[in-house]
């Protein structure tokens, strides 16, 4: 693997490979000195053109602990603001040899973008409403920690999956894994064509109760003033998860941060069904692991200049006319 | 006394012996092979093969029994001036279009400034006069700025030679003002062309609503945004007897609104791109900027339902909506990127190729549907017949080769087909009369 940019570049084994390895890693997180050398004299380049706290410290904290170097550019109070391209300021960034770049932007494939234009590995840190795999794989990891196996699980996806590239990434990691994935939100939030990803649509939480798992999508305020839905009130009506819906033997995730009282209720954050605090420390040792996957192996050299653009139009030649 | 609503940079009138060519133009119900003489940049003569005797001054060219066919006439191009000069002038875009064998071709107003006013329109007109390889016609505003809330002076812009008039890009939201638009054509004439899109609708969309937008997180772009407009205003044209022509149909639902306003025998016509004809949302899987267009790339039963609507005459014509963009704004993730593919140079090869090739159309369809906006738009019709100015495209439909891999004409290289391997290879162009494009490697056998 050079670059994980989307949950589809790992198979079944590939996740699994990540989560074990992020398994023996949550040693390493009780140590007294929480570090171990495997990344000494790597850099890490978490390049953030969103706001984002436990992402880009979950990042941080992973490669750090890896002994590697990391060094935050955050697109606020940067040449971005003054107009600089994305991929000018890639190629800025990539002068100084990172080896890899955590990239978070508001943009659908643009993580993808960036690996064709320089050497580093790329990890997809979020790229608009497309994908979040990490966000995926450290879910695969906490559940498995939970329920020992996903095989078979009934997992219900709830809320604003129009939006939500957590949706995306983990309808998609889910199923590979062996579970059956429902989404359910109201019909302005559900995007049109979702169930060719395979998974089942519903637009009530009249058949929540057969979920294994429930996992709550968070409801961005700002998409009230679009209308999407008439009011939050109705939403939480309808879609709320709190101590009525969620039954005990039902596990509770939420990719955070939580809007209390919206899309859940405060008692059920606290409950113990909620593993949504187990998922943040996941996050650490799962993102290590794949750093770990993408960085520990020996350089590769790094590719010849121009070469990208040429594959890149190959690329499309090669594809035949429908 | 109106002005000539087409106009071109200075042309030489050429003499030229073509020396058995394949000659196809159904309006001129031509097909077979033979000498074909230009006479200062008329058609002189045509001869059976081998018969039409060479005569000194004039420069031979032995035709090898390659295609000649009518130019090309592009209804929607964007030639990007004044103002957007990065991406394409008067003279790049009208080479390009030479190079695909346009001889002809309308200009789109979503410029900057607008082209909506008569000072422009003569400046523009003028500055055709000294630069452009083929004919340029300009379809000026419908309204100011493309706001949509003012009429352009569309009378003044008529008798200045304004062909017809087009908010394409920003297209009329207000049934009430396009309303007035279709009223006032009763004054000054001119086709009003209509890029249809319901923006309620589109808002926030970067690609066709669907599966493949579900799956890549991006903003769709639902087909009714584009049929339910278009229902909207044949119905207008219908209630006001007003000629409308709908700009780049993109759906199946689209090609029954138009069917159904032809059938109620409303005064439309229709153009359908290449891209739209050979593509589809799939192929935006990669999010190549390339592939993002307005209206975007639908299904593949959109995509025969355009080919069939082409194919039975409910499209009229084909149109490439050459879009040229610089590669700095196309090198940016799918959602920055602006609309627009360029097509003036692949069109020919990549229809031939896709359709014609392979059974879906017939060559001459294709030839009526390349020429058939010029009479759309009421300018004359290139024509293959002695008498007519030379509007002539020459053809080697063996020749394969790969869609930009010598560059390209136009200032920029947004194409969609850019990489894939195409044929039917133009050879050479004449347009009004005069060379226009010349494929380097065409001998000239005397001179």
């Amino acid at each position: 693997m050079n670059h994980l940019l989307s949950i589809e570049d790992l198979d079944r084994a590939g996740i699994e490979r990540i989560v074990e390895q992020a398994a023996r890693f949550s040693e390493v997180s009780d140590r007294e000195i929480k570090k171990v050398p495997a990344l000494r004299g790597r850099m890490v380049l978490n390049l953030f053109y969103e706001s984002s706290t436990r992402t880009r410290s979950s990042f941080e904290l992973a490669a750090k602990r890896l002994s590697a170097d990391v060094v935050n550019f955050a697109a606020s109070g940067s040449s971005v603001e003054k107009g600089e391209s994305l991929k000018d300021t890639v190629l800025t960034l990539s002068a100084h040899k990172p080896d890899a770049i955590v990239i978070r932007t508001p943009w659908a494939g643009a993580a993808a973008l960036v690996s064709k234009w320089c050497d580093a590995a790329i990890v997809n840190a979020g790229d608009g409403k497309h994908e979040h795999p990490t966000q995926a794989l450290l879910d695969v990891f906490t559940l498995r920690g939970r329920l020992g196996g996903i095989d078979g699980a009934s997992i219900w996806i709830v809320g604003d999956v129009a939006h939500s590239r957590v949706a995306r990434s983990n309808i998609i990691a889910f199923q590979r894994m062996g579970a059956k994935v429902t989404v359910a939100g109201p019909p302005t939030l559900i995007p049109r064509g979702i169930e060719s990803l395979g998974c089942d649509v519903r637009f009530t939480l009249d058949e929540l109760e057969s979920a294994d798992v429930v996992y709550a999508l968070r409801m961005q305020r700002e998409r009230m003033s679009e209308m999407w839905v008439p009011s939050l009130r109705e939403y939480a009506a309808w879609y709320q998860i709190n101590g009525r819906r969620l039954s005990p033997r039902q596990v509770l995730m939420h990719p955070g941060p939580v809007n209390r009282g919206v899309e859940l209720s405060g008692e059920v954050v606290d409950s113990p069904q909620a593993v949504i605090t187990a998922q943040v420390e996941a996050g650490v040792v799962v993102r290590m692991a794949v750093l770990y996957e993408l960085l520990s192996g020996p350089k590769t050299p790094p590719r010849g200049g121009g070469g990208a653009e040429n594959a890149g139009i190959a690329a499309v030649g090669e594809r035949q006319l429908a | 006394m109106a002005a000539a609503p087409l106009v071109h940079g200075p042309l030489q009138p050429v003499d030229l012996l073509l020396r058995d060519v394949d000659v196809l133009d159904p309006r001129a119900r031509i097909d077979g092979r033979h000498d074909v003489r230009v006479r200062a940049g008329e058609i002189a003569e045509l001869g059976p093969p081998g018969t039409l005797p060479y005569e000194p001054g004039e420069e031979l060219l032995e035709g090898c029994g390659h295609r000649l066919l009518p130019a090309f006439f592009d209804p929607h191009v964007h030639l990007r001036t004044p103002g957007q000069e990065h991406k394409e002038d008067l003279e790049t875009g009208t080479r390009a279009a030479a190079a695909g064998g346009y001889g002809a071709v309308l200009a789109m107003p979503n410029t900057d400034p607008v082209l909506d006013s008569a000072p422009l329109l003569r400046s523009l007109r003028d500055a055709a006069d000294r630069e452009a390889r083929v004919a340029v016609g300009f379809l000026p505003a419908i309204t100011r700025g493309l706001q949509g809330e003012q009429l352009t002076e569309m009378a003044e812009l008529r008798q200045e030679g304004a062909v017809g008039f087009t908010d394409d890009g920003q297209p009329v939201q207000s049934a009430g003002m396009l309303r007035k638009a279709l009223q006032y054509q009763r004054l000054c004439g001119g086709i009003i062309a209509l890029h249809e899109e319901d923006k309620t609708l589109s808002r926030g969309g970067s690609m066709n609503e669907g599966a493949v937008s579900a799956a890549l997180g991006l903003g769709g772009i639902p087909t009714v945004s584009e049929s339910t407009m278009i229902a909207r205003d044949a119905a207008l044209a219908g209630y006001e007897d007003a000629r409308v022509h709908f700009q780049h149909l993109s759906c199946a639902a689209s090609v029954q609104a138009v069917a159904d306003a032809k059938a109620r025998g409303w005064k439309v016509s229709a153009e359908v791109t290449p891209h739209h004809l050979l593509l589809t949302e799939e192929d935006v899987r990669g999010m190549d900027t390339r592939m993002k267009m307005h209206p975007p790339l639908a299904t593949e039963a959109d995509r025969q339902a355009l080919i069939e609507g082409l194919r039975d005459g409910t499209i009229d014509c084909v149109a490439t909506d050459h879009a040229p963009h610089a590669r700095d704004e196309k090198e940016v993730p799918f959602e920055q990127a602006p609309m627009g593919t360029t097509g003036l140079e692949t069109a020919f090869a990549a229809l031939y190729t896709h359709l014609v090739l392979r059974g879906a159309l017939e060559l001459e369809v294709l030839v009526d549907r390349l020429t058939a906006g010029a009479s759309l738009f009421e300018v004359p019709t290139p024509l293959i017949a002695s008498g007519e100015r030379a509007n002539l495209v020459l053809v080697d439909l063996d020749a394969e080769f790969i869609a930009g891999e010598c560059g390209w004409e136009s200032r920029s290289e947004n194409c969609c087909f850019a990489g894939r391997s195409l044929r039917g290879r133009v050879l050479l162009t004449l347009a009004a009369g005069g060379v226009a494009y010349r494929e380097r490697a065409l001998s000239v056998a005397a001179a």
